[in-house]
């Protein structure tokens, strides 16, 4: 075929363009929703939803949460176009995890004896708290993942991360809903560890998956 | 060559806009520039020069929401044709480096005469007989897309999404064709 009469193709095609952005927003909102009907009629809400949304460790837990999904977004609003890179997402995460690790830290030290701070790891969750995450955000990361090969990713593993990163963290502040756990120490473990399984397997699956 | 920087991304500003013959204007020169850029990196395979053209302008088609409009255009479609290059070599397992470039070099270069492609003709030919149909009508005789839609037997509003479906496969399928 000639280049000109292919040329004539794509000038015949008309479909609407959509910018990384609003298809990224389109992904973080369906993803949101499946997360959220899986809390509902999953996991469940935890029951004292109402008087813990009073209190100022629910919303520190979404702030985290949320920082780490838009570390992701950033990351990939970048990454999702040829030649781009992940600074700025990347540095808001890595500052977003900083800040959460060394509370963690800081409240353990602080409890009286080391069964005290193993027990504040340990909460009452933490043989499910990442994995639910996982489950959580994996819709999304399917989602995310399809959403950016129809961009144009050049560096796949880089922006399969992103995409976890981005999925995890949205997953991760709907999970706040149900998870009843309050301490830094907690959250920073096993939050963050959950929403990293995601951004790994966002970046093994990105090697093949994000290629055109 | 800021000159070529600065027509092509007023002719894609204005394809985007929904200009046709803007639109053209823009792949016909940036072809032109790709045909160029390939054909001196590429000099043990020439044959696979018009493929990768072809290959990268689908690409630029299908991929430009991901151009930036405040950034160069110039810089943007460097990029694309040089992951589509760093692509081809992977897959045919050719090792070979391509060492950073400025995009400005990508713009310098003496136009080779187009050659003809094979491998697109090929991913055509796997299509469905209705999407092969519209895509060749539109091209080859130059009929409108509702024309082209009529005489496959679908409306206007089919034949749109049946041309950029086929446009979509064929991209796929040229990845795949070694």
């Amino acid at each position: 075929m000639r280049t000109e009469d292919l040329i004539e193709a794509l000038a015949a095609d008309g479909a609407p363009i959509r910018p990384p952005p609003r298809r990224l927003a389109a992904v973080a909102g369906a993803g949101a929703l499946v997360a959220l009907v899986l809390v509902l009629v999953w996991l469940r809400p935890r029951h004292d939803l109402m008087s813990a949304m009073q209190g100022g460790m629910f919303w520190m837990k979404a702030l985290y949460t949320a920082a780490l999904g838009l570390a992701g977004y950033l990351a990939i609003e970048r990454l999702s176009r040829p030649a781009g890179g992940g600074r700025r997402g990347w540095l808001l995460g890595g500052a977003a995890l900083a800040v959460f690790v060394a509370a963690g830290v800081v409240q353990a030290m602080r409890s009286p004896d080391i069964q005290a701070a193993l027990h504040m790891l340990r909460g009452h969750s933490w043989h499910s708290c990442s994995v639910n995450i996982l489950i959580l955000g994996l819709p999304m990361l399917a989602l995310g993942l399809v959403a950016v090969r129809g961009m144009a990713p050049t560096r796949p593993v880089a922006a399969g991360f992103a995409t976890g990163l981005f999925a995890g963290g949205v997953a991760a502040t709907v999970y706040g809903l149900h998870c009843p756990e309050n301490t830094f120490t907690f959250v920073a473990l096993w939050y963050s560890l959950g929403v990293l399984l995601l951004a790994l397997i966002g970046a093994i699956a990105g090697r093949w998956a994000l290629r055109w | 060559m800021t000159e070529t920087e600065t027509r092509l991304k007023a002719l894609m500003l204005r394809g985007l806009e929904g200009d046709a013959s803007a639109y053209r204007a823009c792949l016909a020169l940036l072809g032109a520039r790709l045909r160029a850029y390939f054909a001196r990196r590429m000099a043990g395979a020439p044959g696979d020069v018009e493929d990768l053209v072809q290959e990268t302008l689908l690409a630029v088609h299908l991929k430009r929401s991901t151009w930036d409009p405040s950034q160069s255009f110039t810089a943007w479609a460097h990029a694309v044709a040089r992951y589509k290059l760093i692509d081809h070599w992977r897959r045919r397992k050719i090792r070979q480096t391509l060492p950073i470039e400025d995009h400005i070099e990508f713009l310098a270069a003496d136009e080779p005469e187009p050659s003809v492609g094979i491998e697109l003709d090929r991913a055509l030919a796997s299509l469905p007989e209705k999407q092969r149909i519209l895509v060749s009508d539109v091209k080859l005789t130059g009929l409108s897309l509702a024309e082209a839609g009529a005489r496959a037997g679908i409306s206007e509003g089919a034949a749109k999404v049946a041309l950029h479906r086929a446009l979509k496969v064929l991209a796929e399928r040229m990845r795949h064709a070694d």
